[in-house]
């Protein structure tokens, strides 16, 4: 039997406002199909979404949904888990969000190491705003602030949430659905900052001047960029120049998570425990 | 009422009154001349299972705040005229979606990096637009110590009154002076506090922004199986992103009604000699407490001087302005800053002639000055 994702929708705001062959859908029911596998109760959700099409992300999910301004979800959701440990909280950002305008709570979301799972909805563009340059956007394609061809470096999300701190980190695409959710369910129950890289087609404001108008054309450059992490480990230095590895890419089972360690500073004030000393940490 | 004596500054004692207020979480970034807030702070909630956070800018500051505020807790930020630069555009997100929460501004100079030790009053007309678009702000300014914890903790109570942003605006002076306040005890502050409404039937009923047109959202705390939605875009009754005409005029008009048809819950000042004055003097902040005293230099000197000091600054206390401008002829209002609040009380009294006494150098406005300001007039 079809799997039924009306019970964490708001059904009543379908269809969403994407665009025809938008994958932004494809993880969206990703999403569902993982909360679902989790037997999440939608009562302790909490999707905090931004600015871009990836900000109406919230609004079609059937639980505590904030819309935020952009770039700043993190900063939101770090005050709900905080005030609210024991519940689940998630971000959805899209690239100009999370790296760009929002660069610096992502460094520190995944510093801290807090308990937040964040979905980056990358389509290497401004989709909402009509084409301009994101941190994501390769090089040489065209934006509509770079007409003759994008000068500015690529970023690698995956790279800088592992160099930050987070201690879940992977990356799939919705060339692969079934591997989202996967990656999700894993990243979802992991205790840490999780960070989720997941490419997505933008045809109309990216593929369009850029040879790849239709969805199918978007998803096969996606394919062709991508390449999983077992695979890409065995290439040379050589054959990995533009292509991102997929799959979990870092994990780190025993990593300290933010709220937890907020407890000790708690139990410290409250003359529970002795003050935190660099042995705390060294016991790990 | 039962007071308690207790000696501390002004930063501190707002830092105090947070805490006896109920609240339960704060992000903020240092900044000069507000950081003894979050130190106190930093040490306060923690050990009543609270939460105090130093974020990675203003922004996350705020940010943070509000979503802890949003979940349903009592929560605050801290930080000086920079800062609020900074967070504005959140405090836009607090007011479009009707978000409680405290904010401390503790003036410092400006414009820019400005003088960041020393005393100014440049922000007063910041706080009543501090981001873009409409809406009402509610702004409060203590006068001396014992006010840096009264007003926090009114603070509290209107904006889960009124479902938004409420600013507590200390000065350099006030936030560092150390000395006696006078201040209501623990057991009173908790009395006296107000939770926020909540809607208790089905959920499938509830509308958080389904309310009267001069009435604040309810926002149910999140986790209890009220299921919703917060947005920075117009919206409907239910919360959702609309362009639909008449809802968005009428939710701009709502969050400028909720505040002005209960003006009277709001409005605080305070009346000093003014029964048979024939100089009226208008100071609010620290500056205040000169004015005090050079009325009492001046009433020496057989010149009937008298203070109007608003303490809740915005919406302003508009019609007790016109009251006493209309009854007295010499007008002096005395700021550390340009005019800004002189801009509201030409507005409130229809008079273009109120006489200013303004000083935006850094340095406190002695007694001395205003008393040869007024000698002068």
């Amino acid at each position: 039997m079809a799997f039924n994702y009306d019970n964490y929708l708001r059904v009543d705001k379908m269809p969403t406002l994407w665009c025809w062959g938008c994958g932004d859908g494809v993880i969206l029911k990703a999403f569902i199909r993982a909360v679902d596998k989790l037997g999440y109760n939608k009562d302790d959700m909490c999707i905090v979404s931004g600015i871009g099409c990836s900000g109406r992300f919230s609004s079609y999910i059937d639980c505590n949904t904030v819309h935020t301004t952009h770039g700043r979800t993190i900063a939101f959701a770090t005050g709900i888990k905080l005030a609210n440990p024991d519940k689940k909280v998630f971000c959805v950002a899209g690239d100009g969000d999370a790296l760009a305008i929002g660069g610096n709570h992502t460094i520190h979301g995944c510093r801290r190491n807090i308990d937040i799972n964040f979905i980056l909805i990358n389509n290497f563009i401004y989709g909402l705003t009509n084409s301009q340059t994101s941190p994501t956007t390769p090089q040489g394609m065209w934006t509509v602030t770079m007409q003759k061809g994008n000068i500015d470096p690529t970023f690698d999300a995956c790279k800088l949430a592992i160099a930050a701190g987070a201690s879940f980190v992977g990356r799939e695409s919705v060339t692969d659905p079934k591997k989202i959710e996967k990656l999700f369910i894993k990243g979802f129950e992991h205790k840490g900052f999780s960070f989720f890289d997941i490419f997505s087609n933008c045809h109309i404001n990216l593929g369009r001047k850029n040879k790849m108008a239709s969805a199918m054309e978007n998803l096969e450059w996606i394919d062709s960029i991508t390449v999983s992490k077992i695979k890409f480990d065995k290439m040379s230095e050589e054959e990995k120049v533009g292509l991102f590895p997929m799959g979990v890419l870092y994990h780190d089972e025993d990593a300290s998570e933010y709220c937890e360690m907020y407890e000790q500073v708690k139990l410290a004030h409250q003359g529970k425990r002795q003050n935190i000393t660099a042995a705390d940490f060294a016991e790990k | 009422m039962a007071l308690r004596e207790i000696i501390s500054s002004g930063n501190e004692l707002a830092a105090h009154a947070a805490k006896d207020a109920g609240c339960k979480f704060f992000g903020g970034y240092p900044i000069t001349p507000s950081s003894e807030i979050m130190h106190e702070l930093s040490e306060l909630l923690p050990a009543e299972g609270g939460t105090c956070i130093q974020m990675e800018d203003e922004i996350a500051g705020v940010a943070c705040a509000i979503g802890a505020s949003m979940s349903g807790v009592r929560a605050m930020t801290a930080t000086s005229g920079p800062g609020i630069s900074l967070k504005a555009e959140n405090l836009g997100l607090a007011q479009m979606a009707e978000v409680p929460l405290v904010v401390v501004n503790v003036m410092r100079g400006g414009p820019s990096t400005g003088l960041p030790t020393r005393v100014s009053q440049g922000d007063v007309a910041q706080a009543k637009n501090p981001s873009h678009g409409d809406y009402k702000s509610i702004t409060l300014c203590a006068g001396n110590l014992a006010e840096c914890y009264t007003e926090t903790v009114r603070a509290f109570n209107l904006a889960d009154r009124f479902m938004q942003p409420v600013f507590v605006l200390l000065d350099e002076t006030l936030g560092h002076m150390h000395g006696k306040a006078m201040i209501p005890s623990e057991e009173e502050v908790e009395a006296g506090i107000k939770p926020r409404a909540e809607f208790t039937g089905d959920p499938a009923e509830y509308k958080p922004y389904g309310v009267g047109q001069d009435e604040p959202a309810i926002l149910n705390p999140m986790f209890k199986g009220y299921r919703y939605h917060f947005t920075g875009l117009h919206h409907n009754a239910t919360g959702f992103p609309t362009e639909e005409i008449e809802t968005c005029r009428k939710l701009i008009e709502r969050l400028f009604n909720k505040v002005e048809a209960h003006q009277e819950e709001i409005d605080l000042y305070e009346e000093y000699m003014l029964d048979d004055a024939e100089l009226l003097i208008i100071a609010y902040g620290s500056v205040s407490l000169a004015a005090k005293e050079a009325i009492r230099h001046l009433r020496a000197a057989g010149i009937k001087a008298g203070l109007f000091r608003p303490i809740t600054l915005w919406p302003s206390p508009a019609e007790r302005i016109k009251h006493w401008t209309d009854k007295i002829q010499k007008v002096l209002c005395v700021e550390l800053n340009i005019g800004q609040y002189r801009d509201e009380i030409q507005r409130a009294s229809g008079r273009l002639d109120i006489d200013g006494l303004f000083k935006v150098n850094g340095r406190a406005l002695s007694p001395y000055e205003i008393v040869e300001k007024v000698k002068g007039m």
